[in-house]
């Protein structure tokens, strides 16, 4: 059952090579599955779903038949990244990451860069993610992104892109973290026999991180959620209880003095260092957008002052810019002088007047997404679409080119996945967490997203994507 | 702790304990419902009545029927007291303090609330092809309730600091169940027995068990008292200093939760939530059954009311609102 009907042609996939045979790394994963054979594999998966169902990391759809709760997809079949891969991979986004924060102490300071002509300034002070309030701001320690989810993808010959870089509020680190958990309860076996680097410690790094970020001793450390309203929610309340810090909303906090405060049954009590996952823009209406109904006032000037430490801070946005990302190779030789170690999938910007003319005569060969869409919106995937919405799309360009990108269809790898009670192939991407503290950390793993609508590009969970778990081999 | 924390804490164990009080009121009413040979007129209104819910029950249904009572305090969706409201707003509140309870406390609480979830889907889909049924294993579905609050004590207990997060839930767990128990007390005046001259009847003694039943106090009332007596059981439900649904023994640990969370030690000023637990307890230990009969059981018991209403205005000003 297992592999008979399994397929891989003209295509990466993970598990097997294009003649058919596993690859090394999955070898005992693929003899046991099996040997474990398809019913005992559809059991062992809804067990799995049980477990994710009790305890409650679910999300709620809303349609006909009223609220339905519904747990993130999962897929049993796990996804292997052997250790010689992911030690090049871990390298590539360390050096990545240290050059997007030199690049962002550098625009929000003196402009090397700029005046040196590497990126035409236009392009930045255009850039949605820009915040002129950040100039001249030094925060702790010189870090802007602590936490970072970059986006990568293979080609079809199987090699690593970076798809895109998440600067802001990246999440799915959680998923991981859980996933694993099930899995390790689904199948011991593989655990037992494998040498899979584990993940549970991320939240004390993460902890250690934000530490990090302030001189106080013992400080006090909160993540700030939008609210249980939030997509992310879960994410949120998990990563507070994980790292034993207060969960905090807007309303629980107060700006006085330019000191941040949290309401508590004792009085007022002061905040030190806040891992935010809500965006710049709502975090204080007296800076930023004065409609916010979730922020709280005066916390940018707090920040400022280095009354508080923000985590990412203010004003990463510009940097995971995509049209800014399709510059990161150049921002890597300037400040490091190196050469990039995951290359960037080739980009077409419609700013500019050659690649918009081309990015409109093959829009039906393209991927075309806006510069600071996330989540799969505000993107077209040219030959998904039909004649009119290609058309659509089109103007949508012309109108605002400097807002849009365009990149060809990459053919993204597969993973045997178990749908219903078959294996099919299905596309995947992987998002590694990496921190910034004292030194670079890099999660061995991270979230593997997978396509489930057959032959689907869209791996992102609101658009029906689910995840797998991700073993990187010791 | 943050006084939105201690607020949702306070509410998810009321919600929690006010479940655990509805299934027992329908059970042992169901029971009782079972002994009784002849149809007593009206037996389940009371039950409704004692809820406090009286007035959205006659909007909703037309006749306190055994199962419009049941369904109403089971599984309705616009009561907001019903054991699935209850479930949900208990779960709902855990959610939004997931970081400060444990695990196991959430996946007691989550899987109580989808078992409540699943069964009342299979209830109504079950009610609407052959009508409204109580013989759908009811007695096991609110066992299963009552089973899940007390594993979900059981785990609070045993699985997080006896800190800040679980004084405020002794708070509301304690604050709940008081209220409940002058309910079931009042019970009694709402059932009408038949005739004045079945005052001290078979029927009047399988009434004021079933009350005790309903406040789970069956067995440790007849361990102290030999029959079934209706001061007896007024006194042990008000007075008793020992048993953990009397209002005394209730009280008592309001007030000495609200002392750990001023902390005493720390020599902080008393507030008004301690002050007014402690002079109603003062009170509470001056008072005997003799004169709380005199000035009549009802109108004592709606007076209880009002000082745990007041307890309750002044936890929420003191410590939720700031």
């Amino acid at each position: 059952m297992f592999i008979a009907d399994y397929s891989a042609k003209n295509i990466y996939d993970e598990m097997f090579s294009s003649e058919g045979y596993p690859r090394k790394s999955y070898d005992f994963v693929k003899t046991k599955m099996e040997s474990l054979g398809g019913i005992e594999l559809v059991k062992r998966s809804s067990s799995a779903e049980r477990a994710l169902m009790s305890l409650g990391i679910t999300f709620t759809l809303y349609g006909d038949g009223g609220e339905q709760e519904r747990i993130m997809p999962f897929d049993v079949i796990p996804r292997i990244v052997p250790s010689e891969e992911w030690i090049s991979l871990e390298k590539g986004l360390k050096q990545r990451i240290q050059a997007l924060n030199l690049f962002l102490t550098d625009i929000y300071g003196e402009g090397k860069i700029l005046k040196d002509k590497i990126i035409p300034r236009d392009l930045i002070e255009s850039s949605s993610g820009y915040l002129k309030q950040c100039i001249g701001i030094k925060p702790p320690k010189d870090i802007w992104i602590h936490i970072t989810g970059t986006d990568l993808v293979r080609d079809g010959a199987g090699a690593f892109h970076v798809l895109e870089d998440n600067l802001r509020c990246p999440s799915g680190v959680s998923y991981v973290l859980e996933n694993r958990e099930v899995m390790k309860r689904t199948f011991p076996e593989l655990f037992e026999k494998l040498n899979i680097r584990q993940v549970y410690d991320y939240p004390y790094h993460l902890r250690s991180m934000l530490e990090n970020l302030t001189d106080v001793v013992d400080p006090v450390i909160a993540v700030w959620t939008p609210g249980v309203f939030n997509s992310a929610y879960y994410e949120h309340s998990f990563l507070a209880q994980k790292m034993g810090v207060y969960l905090v909303e807007g309303s629980d906090l107060i700006v006085e003095n330019h000191k941040v405060y949290m309401k508590t049954t004792k009085g007022l009590r002061k905040v030190d260092v806040i891992y935010r996952r809500i965006d710049d823009t709502f975090m204080d209406q007296s800076s930023f957008r004065p409609d916010s109904l979730l922020g709280v006032k005066g916390i940018f000037e707090a920040f400022k002052r280095g009354n508080v430490a923000l985590a990412n801070a203010p004003g990463t946005g510009v940097a995971d810019d995509k049209v800014i990302y399709s510059y990161v190779p150049k921002i890597i030789k300037y400040y490091l002088g190196e050469d990039p170690i995951i290359p960037n999938v080739p980009t077409y910007l419609c700013s500019e007047e050659a690649d918009l003319k081309f990015v409109l005569d093959n829009i039906h060969n393209l991927v075309v997404k806006a510069a600071n869409g996330a989540g799969g919106y505000g993107m077209i995937i040219g030959p998904k679409a039909s004649k009119q919405e290609q058309e659509d799309f089109k103007e949508l360009v012309k109108a605002d080119p400097r807002n849009y990108i365009a990149q060809p269809v990459l053919n993204l790898s597969t993973v045997p996945t178990l749908i219903a009670d078959k294996i099919e192939s299905r596309h995947v991407d992987l998002r590694p967490f990496i921190l910034y503290g004292k030194d670079i950390y890099v999660m061995p793993g991270g979230l593997t997203r997978v396509a489930l609508r057959k032959g689907s590009l869209v791996v992102n969970s609101s658009q029906g994507g689910g995840s797998k778990d991700t073993w990187v081999l010791g | 702790m943050l006084s939105r924390v201690a607020e949702s804490v306070f509410w998810m164990n009321r919600y929690i304990e006010r479940a655990e009080n509805y299934s027992r009121f329908i059970d042992v009413n169901h029971q009782l419902s079972l002994d009784l040979n002849e149809e007593v007129p009206n037996q389940w209104l009371p039950l409704v009545h004692t809820t406090g819910d009286i007035e959205l029950f006659e909007k909703r249904y037309s006749s306190p029927s055994p199962v419009n009572v049941i369904r109403f305090m089971t599984f309705d969706e616009e009561n907001p007291n019903s054991i699935f409201q209850c479930l949900s707003r208990a779960r709902e509140n855990a959610r939004t303090i997931r970081e400060n309870i444990s695990t196991s406390m959430w996946e007691v609480l989550n899987e109580f609330y989808l078992f409540v979830k699943d069964y009342r889907k299979v209830y109504l889909e079950n009610a609407e092809a052959h009508g409204d049924t109580l013989s759908m294993g009811l007695s096991e579905f609110l066992s299963t309730v009552r089973k899940s609050c007390q594993s979900f004590y059981g785990c609070s207990d045993a699985t997080i600091s006896h800190d800040e997060v679980w004084n405020f839930s002794l708070l509301g767990r304690f604050l709940e169940r008081a209220d409940k128990t002058t309910r079931i007390l009042d019970m009694k005046y709402f059932i009408l027995l038949p005739s004045v001259h079945d005052v001290g009847s078979t029927l009047d003694l399988l009434q004021w068990l079933s009350l005790l039943k309903s406040a789970s106090a069956h067995e440790m009332y007849n361990q102290k008292y030999k029959r079934v007596d209706p001061t007896d059981i007024a006194e042990f439900l008000i007075l008793n200093e020992t048993f953990p649904r009397s209002i005394f023994f209730c009280i008592q640990e309001m007030q000495e939760a609200l002392e750990k969370i001023s902390g005493i030690k720390e020599g902080l000023p008393r507030n008004l939530a301690q002050d007014a637990t402690t002079v109603y307890l003062n009170r509470l230990r001056s008072e005997n059954i003799k004169s709380i009969f005199d000035k009549g059981l009802h109108e004592y018991l709606d007076d209880i009311q009002i000082e745990l209403n007041h307890i309750g205005s002044k936890i929420v000003e003191r410590f939720f609102t700031n």
